[in-house]
């Protein structure tokens, strides 16, 4: 007879995702570093895809995401199905601009990343912040993940 | 060669595997009519968290992250969660006593107004 340790199937679903995005992350972070140096343009390869961080208590989940210079009227959120979208459009001021760009390394424009979350949430209580150019979403976790985590006391 | 090598085994191993202690934030500089206009973007800073230098036509700005404590354990990391510093050579032609820095949602404004002298001014011609 075999024994196979249990695990969260949502759990090991998210695990490979992970894994292979932080790779991308690595692949481009590479790019960042060394060619962007050279072209001048982070955004030449793709567009813009702000930064997300992803943290987690024993009671809530928190995704933070890198937005600098917007309007909270240009960000949308939503939640299904376990995951969460972050898009909008970093809107490049209006203005008339008279005279010469020097340097132009801000991208402008629309962005969207979807992330699955590690654990059922309540998507009723989810709330946002923007401050400083962080977005910051808390996501609590579903009432039936937090009575999986019963405390065993060894006698 | 073989004195470069000897320099890199020489330094302490955890210098190579350290992450970066500072990240370069992406700059925008265009020229108004009166001013040269920088901006930078440092996600995670607060106007308290910002310095901005002057010395010998080199420009510091240095933003320190207010958001470097998190909550719970990580699951998964994209930022580079250090603090950011850029420096600019300046234009002995901007007036560096009449620099404006302004922090908006993560976005540092620097209005660098031109000197007085060298200001386009329009001339009016006389009977």
């Amino acid at each position: 007879m075999k024994l196979i340790r249990y695990q969260d199937p949502e759990l090991a679903a998210w695990q490979p995702i992970n894994r292979l995005s932080s790779l991308r992350e690595e692949m481009n972070r590479l790019l960042d570093g060394s060619l962007a140096a050279f072209t001048g343009n982070a955004g030449l390869f793709g567009g813009w895809s702000p930064s997300i961080d992803v943290h987690q208590d024993k009671d809530t989940i928190f995704v933070k995401a890198e937005l600098p210079g917007m309007k909270k009227e240009e960000i949308d959120i939503s939640f299904q199905d376990g995951m969460l979208t972050i898009s909008g459009e970093r809107k490049q001021e209006s203005e008339v601009r008279e005279g010469e760009n020097f340097r132009s390394e801000r991208f402008f424009g629309r962005f969207h990343r979807t992330i699955s979350m590690p654990t059922k949430v309540d998507a009723d209580k989810i709330k946002a912040n923007y401050k400083d150019g962080i977005l910051s979403v808390e996501l609590p976790k579903a009432a039936e993940v937090k009575a999986k985590q019963i405390e065993v006391k060894i006698s | 060669m073989k004195q470069q090598l000897s320099t890199t085994t020489e330094r302490p191993v955890e210098s190579a595997s350290r992450l970066p202690a500072w990240d370069v934030p992406p700059a925008n500089i265009r020229e108004e009519h009166d001013a040269y206009i920088l901006e930078l973007e440092m996600p995670g800073v607060n106007k308290s968290g910002i310095e901005v230098t002057v010395e010998n036509n080199e420009l510091t700005l240095v933003g320190h992250r207010s958001d470097l404590e998190t909550k719970g354990e990580v699951v998964y990391q994209e930022s580079r969660r250090c603090d950011y510093r850029r420096s600019f050579e300046i234009d002995p032609s901007i007036d560096t006593q009449k620099i404006v820095a302004k922090m908006e949602q993560g976005v540092l404004r620097l209005t660098l107004p031109k000197a007085e002298s060298v200001k386009p001014r329009k001339i009016t011609v006389g009977d």
